[in-house]
């Protein structure tokens, strides 16, 4: 910081040494103030945002933690004989428990699910707290909260729910992650969305990128400047900017109606009768990829402009033909560029909740998707939902699920950035 | 006159013989450039002799480039050029009807001003050429090939134990070298060399003039510069072009070098290449 009033100095004394400066006014020190202002504003911008998004993370881990306050129809360790606790039991322990307190016909809904000699220690232990035990949420509590005020919680918890049990509950576990969705919060999962999100993005790329890459190949190296190819132009930079649910409605349009047999994979001869109506994953997926196309083939633009001109002639001049310029020099020099918006539109698509609520997605379904005929929900459409029901405990999955989602985009972006700077590196 | 000049061209063109061979590598008639509606090169009329060396010189702005990208074709990659008259290939007109650039290309290499290695491998940068073109032995005539044309380029001694190395990571001469080893091993007939040598220092230089006099012992060069000593010391012709007043270039004087640097015919070669003007 001591080098600009170094300079100044040493400015102001040149001038008197020289006489040929009379037109020019010494202004040095006021440009360096200029700068330096600006780079403090510059500072200043970054730490506001970083500090937004501190807080903004924060608010959002501090739910995912927290006292819960649970209510059981019958506690756990009255469920228990003899001296082992209900969680350390075999699978031939818990079963008798489950049958003296459901109904018979219940077991045998149950044992028709998947036979209970199939199931895992922690499976049958999961069916007696939910079928038996019966937990029911009454109030939960932040982190935060937990922390600085659980007197006060406790207190509330002893005058308010008496028959309540006050716990320390991790919202995100591995439950949370592997369970399908349920409409109780507490067994609520969204290993269904996460196959439906990463269904999905599987078909974005599958589609956005050769078409994509494509499209931009033909307007930066083939297309002439016709006014057609002026107008696609023009065009397609509009797209990029036109809100997202305008494009779920051409998907309801286009995808789920107008092409619902091919969608719905009867033609091909899937016909789950609970995909009726073209609400598929290929039909989300394709919908999204129109949505980030633009963006793909704007951001392959650029890269591709940004390849020297030099290296075209260097190959044409040695008598390659036009696309063997194109395959061997201008894709692999603008690849880590292409791959770079790629991966930047497919984390925008990863986030999409708008489009895809418009061309009905399910918003509460329990079991995998199959294929990409395949009913769907995806993460984003469970936090949707999940942070619109008023009730304690929904909260809190919906952070999890928020968290969950974070973690996964990163992990996505930090592959994909991996495997473009492994195969796209340039030699330089 | 400079006398320096004078020197050069009588050192190094004492030893050659500058008798015309009477084969023409390159004959261009009533060649017209236009880029849109103006007229850069104007009717020019010029015979380039097989493996000899024909410079193109002349003041900034006068078409020599574009004379010389005429003469490959490079010209139809801007959109807006258009070419009018013959441009003969060993008696073939190369603007004529179903005759593909891409293979006037194969035939009439280029290097550039501005040394333009592919960011490939140094190895890749010469075998691709071959391999698009057609090149249909083994891996080790490829290796043979890529050898053959470095060694010509002059450049096998310093990069034949890295080849797998960027050549991008050369010096500017090397790249330089680099990118004639490349045009060499597609096997054309003429090298065209754009300003060649206006972005290195002048050791590479030397080294790439050089090796243009023992290139010329199998090909055709015709090279643009802006450096008369350069033309005078390693050309046999030079081809003196200039502006006129619509500042269309058209060729104002050719000759054997030694004749042209020493008793131009014309008053505006004479100026020109002692300095006056340009």
């Amino acid at each position: 910081m001591s080098e600009p009033n170094k300079s100044n100095e040493r400015a102001t004394g040149l001038s008197q040494v020289t006489s040929n400066q009379v037109l020019f006014q010494n202004n040095l020190p006021g440009r360096h103030r200029r700068g330096k202002v600006l780079g403090v504003v510059f500072l200043a911008s970054t730490v506001v945002g970083i500090i937004v998004l501190s807080v903004l993370l924060i608010k959002i881990f501090n739910d995912t933690m927290g006292f819960a306050a649970l209510e059981y129809k019958q506690h756990p360790d009255t469920l228990a004989s003899g001296d082992k606790p209900l969680n350390e039991m075999t699978c031939a322990e818990l079963l008798p428990i489950l049958q003296g307190n459901v109904s018979a016909n219940r077991f045998r809904t149950l044992e028709r699910e998947k036979p209970f000699l199939d199931r895992s220690q922690k499976e049958c232990y999961k069916l007696v707290i939910f079928e038996v035990a019966e937990p029911v949420i009454k109030e939960t509590w932040s982190l935060f909260a937990s922390l600085f005020r659980s007197e006060q919680i406790k207190a509330t918890v002893t005058e308010k729910y008496p028959n309540a049990e006050l716990t320390f509950k991790f919202w995100i576990n591995q439950d949370f992650v592997t369970s399908p969705q349920s409409d109780d919060p507490l067994q609520a999962g969204i290993r269904t969305a996460i196959l439906g999100s990463l269904y999905i993005i599987a078909i974005v790329t599958l589609i956005a990128l050769p078409i994509g890459v494509g499209a931009a190949i033909y307007l930066e190296e083939y297309a002439t400047q016709s006014r057609l190819n002026r107008i696609i132009q023009t065009n397609i930079n509009n797209l990029a900017g036109v809100p997202s649910i305008i494009y779920g409605m051409l998907g309801l349009a286009l995808f789920v109606r107008a092409l619902e047999p091919i969608i719905s994979g009867s033609v091909f001869g899937f016909s789950d009768p609970t995909t009726a109506n073209g609400r598929t994953i290929l039909a989300a997926g394709l919908t999204l990829s129109l949505l980030i196309l633009p963006i793909v083939i704007i951001n392959g633009q650029e890269a591709i402009r940004a390849v020297p001109n030099s290296i075209r002639e260097a190959s044409y001049g040695m008598g390659a033909t036009k696309w063997q310029t194109v395959w061997s020099h201008v894709l692999p020099y603008s690849l880590p560029g292409i791959l770079t918006g790629l991966i930047l539109s497919v984390s925008r698509a990863f986030g999409e909740t708008a489009p895809l609520v418009v061309i009905g997605a399910a918003t509460f379904i329990t079991f995998d998707p199959e294929n990409i005929f395949s009913k769907f929900t995806t993460i984003p459409i469970q936090i949707y939902q999940w942070t619109s029901r008023p009730q304690d405990g929904y909260r809190n999955i919906a952070a999890a699920a928020i968290i969950v989602l974070l973690i996964l985009l990163l992990a996505l972006n930090t592959v994909a950035v991996l495997l473009r700077n492994r195969y796209g590196r340039r030699m330089i | 006159m400079n006398l320096s000049i004078q020197l050069n061209t009588n050192t190094h063109n004492g030893t050659r013989s500058l008798e015309s061979n009477g084969f023409y590598a390159i004959e261009a008639s009533n060649l017209h450039v236009y880029y849109g509606t103006f007229l850069a090169v104007k009717d020019v009329n010029l015979s380039v002799e097989r493996k000899k060396i024909t410079a193109l010189i002349g003041p900034s702005g006068c078409g020599k480039s574009t004379v010389i990208r005429a003469f490959n074709r490079m010209n139809d990659l801007v959109a807006i050029a258009r070419t009018t008259g013959k441009v003969l290939f060993h008696g073939q007109n190369i603007y004529e009807e179903g005759v593909d650039p891409v293979e006037v290309r194969k035939y009439i290499g280029m290097v550039f001003q501005k040394p333009n290695p592919f960011p490939k491998s140094i190895y890749e940068n010469i075998a691709w050429g071959a391999r698009i073109n057609g090149f249909k032995g083994k891996k080790s005539d490829l290796d043979d090939l890529v050898e053959k044309a470095l060694r010509s380029a002059a450049l096998w001694g310093e990069v034949h134990d890295k080849l797998q190395q960027s050549g991008l990571s050369l010096s500017g001469g090397q790249q330089q070298r680099l990118c004639i080893a490349r045009a060499i091993a597609v096997k054309p007939d003429i090298i065209l060399m754009d300003e060649p040598c206006s972005a290195l220092d002048p050791i590479s230089t030397l080294k790439i003039e050089e090796l243009m006099r023992n290139l010329s012992e199998d090909y055709t060069i015709i090279i643009v510069t802006h450096n008369m000593q350069q033309a005078a010391r390693v050309s046999d012709y030079t081809a003196f072009f200039t502006l006129n007043e619509n500042r269309a270039g058209f060729l104002m004087e050719f000759g054997q070098t030694n004749q042209l640097f020493t008793n131009p015919k014309e008053k505006v070669t004479e100026d020109y290449i002692t300095g006056r003007f340009g």
